[in-house]
């Protein structure tokens, strides 16, 4: 049987600095996981992907992560290794705990 | 140490120009990821969980001063102002912008580096002994046959394309510091009867998700016959490897389906006919690296003043008791400097720590460094009378945790704070280790331990050759620490058993303190190390120390 199709956000590395991006409504690249596009049918989260892979020249392994809506209604990571991915490391300030504080 | 030829030069400019191109092709939509991919892996180029990772060589281990300042401008200048040294003698840069990378090349190249061959299904960096050239136990230095097979390995059109990657250890002493029964090719430099150097030659072993010991495939190989027999034993991997399952593709997995002994026939075979074709150009080169490699001018001094500061110093005192080994010469100490402070991350330097390193490296250490697989830095030779100043100058810069070989002396690979393929972190968890036995002040009473952390089964972290080795996996979605026991690196290389069921991220360090609270009970003095007293008792009364609660529903 398949899989039950989870919510998911769209993220990739942006090509010239590595950094960790999303897509946003807009279909623009954005750094914060809680500004993404919250794709909640299977449809949507796959046309956009198809969508992002033909653009991939700016962007490096785009993919789906499973997502949530947190409390205020915003998208957030429902799995550790993309809480870390949006968060940054665990022992230095660095990424984008510091970027987009 | 080795330097540069004009070729060597020649070829990584001729490299680095190559990327540089690449980059450019790739920023300007030349070429798709896919196709660039392959190519910005080959020089060492990953893509990691926040961002591009640069993986260095450091040969064997070995740099110079200059060397080690070049590194730290870079983690400065291109970078977060520090470097990661890895368990294969490599430093790692976690946050390099794609665009600066070319230059980061060029920057490597004025002093003799690169990141060719840090990636890739190829023979990678070779490693050997951190002591190398030093070690009182020593037969012959190790570092001429590293070097000698890193340039036979360099861009080797054969073996560019393996099955899988493939790893080569060399240690010069019988004692095994380089962990040579867990590569893919292990050198021990041995002794036959009649008195003459040469290697046993293991093949086989490796961690992962299918950990081995490395079995012995020739007993004696005489040094002359080296090239000639490695170049036998990588064309008959390069025929039997298997390269239908990217997890069965290591030469262990060979070794183990086919058998030693079939192994050993097809090697022996093809060596006679390998042997005959090298001609003996090798054993020309071997001669000029050897020279090299030779002894620095060592000095003579009095080291009156250095027993008196052992005398009056007790925190010296501690220090040179954990952190000296014996060296060759008599008034001679090998330094290794603790790159694992409380409560810091495992095997990170900063730049200015580096040029701390540099300079004392220049001024009292004949210009040489090491990066060992435990992911500390050697002063290979040292005066004793230069020792009292070194510390100071190491403890002004927070290089001078006396705690080698002891419980926060651990080994920990990036883990999911950085590395793409983790299932849970390490680095953390070797902080709180660290931090939580040095506020116990149990360490020294503990004695030799060697905790070693993996972030996945991938085992960069050497977890099943760690006396307790912690291995973190993503349970349904949690992170879960699995912890194994009785794992040895050395001579005697052992694979760790698994203890029982994993244990929550918050749960793992009050686990490893209940191991060791059961060791110190159980141990019968306090010269019985932890690996003795395993050895001893068995996994039994650990087990019962780690899950309390099976003691109690069996009472």
């Amino acid at each position: 049987m398949a899989k039950k199709f989870t919510p998911k956000v769209l993220t990739a590395n942006d090509l010239l600095s590595g950094d960790v991006i999303y897509w946003n409504e807009n279909g623009d690249w954005v750094e914060a996981f809680e500004d993404a596009l919250y794709l909640d049918t299977e449809k949507l989260a796959f046309h956009v992907l198809r969508l992002a892979q033909k653009q991939a020249l700016e962007i490096v392994g785009p993919y789906l992560a499973d997502a949530e809506l947190g409390a205020d209604d915003k998208p957030q990571p429902s799995h550790f290794r993309e809480d870390f991915r949006a968060t940054g490391p665990s022992n230095y300030h660095h990424g984008k705990q510091a970027e987009l504080a | 140490m080795y330097s540069y030829s004009e070729f060597d030069h020649a070829f990584i400019k001729e490299r680095n120009k190559q990327f540089r191109a690449q980059v450019e092709r790739r920023i300007d939509g030349s070429l798709t990821e896919d196709e660039f991919k392959p190519l910005r892996l080959m020089n060492g180029l990953y893509l990691q969980l926040h961002a591009y990772m640069l993986r260095v060589a450091i040969p064997y281990g070995t740099l110079n001063s200059g060397q080690m300042r070049q590194l730290a401008l870079i983690a400065e200048k291109f970078d977060k102002g520090y470097g990661h040294f890895t368990t294969r003698q490599n430093i790692q840069f976690n946050w390099p912008k794609l665009r600066d990378v070319p230059d980061i090349l060029d920057a490597l190249a004025e002093v003799e580096m690169h990141a060719i061959q840090t990636s890739g299904n190829c023979v990678r960096n070779v490693t050997a002994d951190h002591f190398a050239g030093a070690a009182a136990d020593e037969i012959a230095d190790p570092r001429p046959t590293a070097e000698l097979l890193r340039q036979w390995s360099t861009d080797h059109p054969e073996f560019a394309f393996l099955g899988r990657k493939f790893k080569i250890a060399v240690t010069g002493s019988e004692t095994d510091r380089a962990v040579t029964k867990a590569h893919d090719i292990g050198l021990r430099m041995v002794r036959n009867d009649a008195g003459e150097a040469g290697y046993e030659v293991i093949v086989g072993g490796g961690l992962g998700r299918t950990p081995m010991i490395g079995k012995v495939l020739r007993d004696f190989l005489p040094v002359e016959d080296l090239l000639p027999y490695v170049e036998s034993i990588l064309q008959i991997y390069n025929r039997l490897g298997r390269r239908d399952n990217k997890y069965k593709a290591r030469i262990k997995i060979t070794v183990h389906e086919n058998g030693i002994e079939t192994i050993r026939d097809l090697v022996e075979e093809r060596f006679t006919i390998q042997r005959a074709a090298f001609g003996g150009y090798d054993q020309k080169l071997f001669a000029e690296i050897k020279k090299a490699f030779a002894a620095p001018a060592f000095i003579s001094a009095s080291i009156d003043g250095f027993l008196d500061a052992q005398n009056k110093d007790g925190a010296f005192r501690s220090w040179v008791d954990t952190n000296l080994s014996a060296h060759r010469e008599a008034d001679y100490s090998i330094v290794t400097i603790s790159i694992k402070a409380h409560g810091q991350t495992p095997g990170d330097a900063s730049a200015d720590q580096m040029r701390v390193l540099a300079d004392i490296a220049e001024e009292f250490g004949h210009n040489e460094l090491r990066i060992s697989h435990e992911q500390n830095v050697i002063l290979p030779h040292v005066h004793k009378s230069h020792l009292p100043a070194i510390y100071a100058r190491l403890k002004e810069a927070g290089l001078a945790t006396a705690n080698i070989g002891l419980i926060s002396d651990i080994i920990a690979c990036p883990g999911m704070d950085y590395c793409a393929l983790a299932t849970a972190r390490s680095i953390p968890v070797a902080q709180q280790i660290a931090t939580r036995f040095d506020e116990l002040k149990l360490e020294h009473d503990i004695g030799a331990l060697k905790i070693k952390i993996s972030g996945c089964i991938n085992a960069c972290g050497h977890h099943h050759v760690g006396h307790i080795g912690i291995l973190g996996l993503d349970r349904a979605g949690v992170e879960n620490y699995q912890i194994t026991l009785g794992g040895d690196g050395t001579e005697t290389a052992t694979i760790g058993e698994r203890a029982g069921p994993g244990f929550a991220y918050d749960e793992i360090v009050p686990a490893i303190e209940r191991l060791i609270y059961a060791y110190l009970d159980i141990r019968e003095s306090e010269e019985e190390t932890f690996l003795q007293t395993y050895r001893r008792v068995g996994l039994e009364p650990f087990k019962l120390a780690l899950y309390p609660e099976q003691q109690i529903a069996a009472e």
